[in-house]
C-alpha cells in the first residue's frame, strides 16, 4: 500500500498572541507544530501501513522551515517526506493550495507508486477552513471520506475500505473503493512515540524538496497569490460585549421569588422566548 | 536494535553538550547527540551572559550569524537595603570594540543556532529523546545508552555526560552524589518585553550597547543570594537566585524575593510599563571547587553544570560549560587518534587538560568562598548592605550636623552591628577566600 499524508506546519496556537494595536497574529518567535488534526490522519496511515505493508509518504507545502514538520513526521515512522516550497506558492488560499498539493501528489504517484489512500487533516488550526482535503479529492477525482472516526477494515487486495463516519444524527458505515481521500476526526487514535531506529533515521533523512517546476506544475497562475481568489479584507478582534450583569431581587428573597423575578426579567427582554414556549405548551 | 556504533554519544544539548558535540564532530568523529527537549534550548535556562573568547575557541567566526542581543559596556554592582542602593558602576567605551567581550543572549535562540552548527559539523542530533540509563559491560565500562524510545539501546566508545545540574544519569550510575542543597542555588527569572528605544533611553545605551546590574542586599532576607537585570535587544531579563538550603531554612519563596526586588524603588522605574513575556526557573551549581565530582571514568566524561563547573563568585557558568565541553572533546579526540581505548586511565587526560585551564584554576582560587558566604550570609547579605546604605546616606545628607559627629555615628553603628572583631574577621576571611 502506498499512502500519502498531507500535513501543514502551523504556529502553536496555545502560544500565540494577538498584537494589541494591529490585531494581527504575532507569529514571530511562536513555536511551530504539525497541525494537530493531521496527526490523527498520520497515525491512521502508519497503522494501515503496519498492517498491510507498504509506504507512507508525507507531503507539505510551506516555507523551507516546514522541513522540521516533515522530519518530525518521519520520527513518528513515516517513510518519506516531500517538501513543496517555492516563492510562487506564497500567499496561497485553499484553492491554490489544493492545486499545488494535488499536482505534487500526482508527481509522487509517478515516482514512488500510485497512492491507494491520501490522508489529510480534518482542518488546520490556523485557517480552520477544512477545504484543502476535499479540494485535493476533487482535483484528483478521488472518492472522499471526511470526518472518519474509525477505519474498520481495509483490503488492498480487493481495493476496498470500510470506515465509520461521524455524521449529524449518527454514525455512517461506509464502504468504498480505493483510491480515496480520508480526513480523520480528532480523538480517533493516539499518535505513537516513534522508535529509536525511526528517530535516528528521521534525524538523518534527506527530505525531498520540490519547487513548483519539480512538482510538474506548469501553470503558475494557479499558484500562490495569483491563483487565490480569496481576499482577506479586514482583520479585527471581537469587541467586548457591552451588556453588564444585572442583579435580580434582594438578599433574603425566597429562592422561588427570585426565580419568578428572573423569568420575568428574561421574558421582558426576550419576548420571543415566551411566545415560543407558549406555542410549545399549546401543542 | 541498532547495530550502528558511534564514536561518542553526547547526552544533552546545552552549552557544554553543544561545545563537545561540535568539537568532536568537526574533528571527524561520528557523534550522536541526544536531547530531551523539543529542540536544543527549549529546556535551557540562563540569565544570560555569553563570554565571547570561550566561544571563539570553538567557533571563531560565531559573530557572523549567532543570535546575540547586546554587547556589554556597563556593569553596575548594587548593595541594597529596602529603600536605597549603593552602587559601583563601571562603564567603558573600550567595550565598544570590534570583537566585544561579553554579550547578552537568549538561550532558546542561541542554543538553536549552536545546535544548527553542531548538525552542520556532521553530528546526528536527536531531540525529544531522553537517555534513561547508561549501558555498562561486565567490567563496568560505559559502552552505550538506553533511551525512552522502543529499540532504544545505542552504543558508543565514550559517553559525554552534559546532562545539566541535576544530572540524573551520573547520579544513578553512582558517578556522583545528588547535589547538596547548600551547593545549588535556585534562580527564577522573568523576561520583560520593552521596545528597543525605551531600553536605550532608560539605561543610557546606544546601538547594540548593553548594561548589566547585579545586586545583593536585604531583598534576599539574609540568604546567600544575588539579583540580576540584563538588557537584551527588546527585553530585560530580571531574576533572583538563592541557595536551596537557605530557602528551606527560611521558607521564603523565590518568587516573593523576585517581587521584592522588582518593587524596590531603585528597580521599579526600570521596569515601568513592561510586559512579562516568560518566566523560568533553574538550579545553579554553587558549590565551587569542593563540589566537583569525579570528572571521568571508564567510557565516560562529565562536563558543564553536570560536573558542577560554575564560578558563583564571578557569576560565570556558560563559559566554564563550553570550555569543559571543548576540552573533553579534545581529550577524547587525542585518545581516539592514538587508537587507544576510552578507559579511565586514558580519559584522565581530560582532567589534566581541564586542571591547566582557567576553569579549575578559577574555581580553586575561590574554593573557600561558597562556605564563607553561606555561613555568614546574614552579615554579607543583610547587615553590611544596611550599614553601607546608612553610611552613604549619612555622608550625602546635609542637615547641619557637624561632619565629625556624623562620621562617629556611622562608625559606631557599624561597630555596634558587627563589632570590631567581627568586621576584621569578616574582612580577613573574605580576603583569604578571594586570594
Amino acid at each position: 500500500m502506498h499512502i500519502i499524508v498531507c500535513i501543514k506546519q502551523v504556529p502553536d496556537s496555545a502560544q500565540i498572541r494577538v498584537h494589541p494595536v494591529t490585531n494581527t497574529i504575532m507569529r514571530q518567535g511562536v513555536p511551530t507544530i504539525i497541525n494537530p488534526y493531521d496527526l490523527f490522519s498520520l497515525e491512521e496511515a502508519l497503522r494501515l501501513r503496519d498492517q498491510h505493508g507498504g509506504e507512507v509518504t508525507v507531503i507539505t507545502m510551506g516555507p523551507p522551515m516546514a522541513e522540521d514538520a516533515l522530519r518530525k513526521a518521519l520520527t513518528f515512522g513515516a517513510d518519506r517526506g516531500v517538501l513543496l516550497t517555492d516563492r510562487y506558492f506564497a500567499g496561497s488560499d485553499t484553492l491554490a493550495t489544493s492545486f499545488a498539493l494535488a499536482s505534487a501528489i500526482e508527481k509522487i504517484g509517478q515516482l514512488y507508486g500510485r497512492p491507494d489512500i491520501v490522508f489529510a487533516g480534518k482542518q488546520t488550526i490556523d485557517g480552520d477552513t477544512a477545504q484543502v482535503g476535499p479540494g485535493i479529492a476533487k482535483r484528483l477525482d478521488l472518492l472522499q471520506l471526511t470526518y472518519v472516526a474509525k477505519v474498520s477494515a481495509a483490503d488492498p487486495g480487493k481495493s476496498e475500505i470500510t470506515v465509520e463516519r461521524r455524521a449529524e444524527g449518527g454514525t455512517q458505515i461506509l464502504k468504498t473503493r480505493l483510491p480515496c481521500l480520508i480526513t480523520m476526526l480528532e480523538g480517533s487514535n493516539e499518535m505513537r512515540r516513534g522508535t529509536m531506529p525511526d528517530a535516528l533515521r528521521a534525524a538523518r533523512a534527506e527530505i525531498v524538496t520540490w519547487s513548483a517546476a519539480d512538482a510538474g506544475i506548469e501553470d503558475l497562475t494557479k499558484c500562490g497569490l495569483r491563483g487565490s481568489p480569496t481576499v482577506v479584507k479586514h482583520v479585527f478582534a471581537p469587541s467586548a460585549r457591552q451588556d453588564k450583569a444585572t442583579m435580580v431581587g434582594e438578599a433574603g428573597d425566597l429562592p422561588r421569588d427570585l426565580a419568578d423575578k428572573l423569568l420575568d426579567d428574561v421574558f421582558t427582554r426576550q419576548p420571543a422566548i415566551l411566545i415560543a414556549m407558549s406555542a410549545l405548551s399549546s401543542l | 536494535m541498532i547495530e550502528e556504533k558511534f564514536d561518542a554519544i553526547v547526552v544533552g544539548a546545552g552549552m557544554s553538550g553543544n561545545a563537545a558535540a561540535y568539537t568532536l564532530a568537526s574533528r571527524g568523529l561520528k557523534v550522536l547527540q541526544l536531547e530531551r527537549g523539543e529542540y536544543a534550548g527549549s529546556k535551557n535556562v540562563q540569565g544570560a551572559i555569553m563570554y565571547a573568547s570561550m566561544l571563539e575557541k570553538i567557533i571563531p567566526d560565531f559573530r557572523e550569524d549567532a543570535p546575540l542581543e547586546r554587547h556589554l559596556v556597563e556593569q553596575r554592582f548594587w548593595m541594597m537595603d529596602d529603600t536605597s542602593h549603593t552602587g559601583m558602576h563601571y562603564r567603558s567605551d573600550d567595550f565598544n570594540e570590534e570583537r566585544p567581550n561579553r554579550y547578552t543572549i537568549i538561550r532558546a535562540q542561541f542554543d538553536k543556532w549552536f545546535s544548527r552548527k553542531v548538525k552542520q559539523a556532521g553530528a546526528t542530533v536527536l531531540c525529544e529523546t531522553t537517555v534513561t540509563e547508561l549501558i555498562r559491560n561486565t567490567e563496568g565500562r560505559v559502552i552505550g545508552v538506553k533511551v525512552d524510545r522502543a529499540g532504544g539501546a545505542i552504543f558508543a566508545d565514550v559517553v559525554v555526560l552534559a546532562e545539566g545540574v541535576n544530572g540524573l544519569l551520573g547520579t544513578r550510575a553512582g558517578f556522583r552524589e545528588t547535589p547538596k542543597a547548600e551547593s545549588v542555588a535556585l534562580a527564577v527569572k522573568e523576561m520583560h518585553f520593552l521596545p528597543e528605544e525605551v531600553i536605550a533611553q532608560r539605561f543610557g545605551l546606544s546601538g547594540n550597547e548593553g548594561c548589566v546590574i547585579e545586586a545583593a542586599g536585604t531583598f534576599s532576607q539574609g540568604m546567600t543570594g544575588l539579583a540580576f537585570l540584563y538588557t537584551n535587544r527588546e527585553s530585560i531579563s530580571i531574576g533572583v537566585g538563592c541557595l536551596v538550603s537557605d530557602y528551606a531554612r527560611t521558607m521564603e519563596s523565590p518568587y516573593a524575593l523576585l517581587e521584592q526586588f522588582k518593587n524596590h524603588p531603585s528597580v521599579r522605574p526600570l521596569l515601568k510599563d513592561t510586559e512579562v513575556k516568560e518566566y523560568a526557573a533553574h538550579l545553579i551549581p554553587e558549590g565551587g571547587y569542593k563540589a566537583i565530582p569525579q570528572l571521568y571514568g571508564d567510557g565516560w566524561v562529565v562536563v558543564g553544570d553536570a560536573a558542577q563547573l560554575n564560578n558563583a563568585v564571578h557569576r560565570e557558568g556558560s563559559n566554564l560549560a563550553m570550555t569543559s565541553g571543548r576540552i573533553a572533546a579534545e581529550a577524547i579526540f587525542q585518545v581516539k587518534s592514538r587508537r587507544d581505548p576510552m578507559t579511565a586511565e586514558n580519559l584522565r587526560l581530560y582532567k589534566t587538560m581541564l586542571d591547566e585551564s582557567f576553569v579549575i584554576k578559577d574555581l580553586k582560587k575561590h574554593k573557600d568562598m561558597p562556605a564563607l558566604l553561606h555561613t555568614n550570609s546574614q552579615n554579607f547579605f543583610m547587615t553590611y548592605p544596611q550599614l553601607m546604605s546608612a553610611a552613604a546616606q549619612n555622608f550625602v545628607r546635609v542637615d547641619g550636623t557637624p561632619k565629625i559627629e556624623k562620621e562617629k555615628a556611622t562608625l559606631s553603628s557599624i561597630v555596634k552591628a558587627r563589632s570590631r572583631f567581627g568586621m576584621v574577621s569578616d574582612a580577613v576571611r573574605l580576603a583569604f577566600a578571594w586570594r
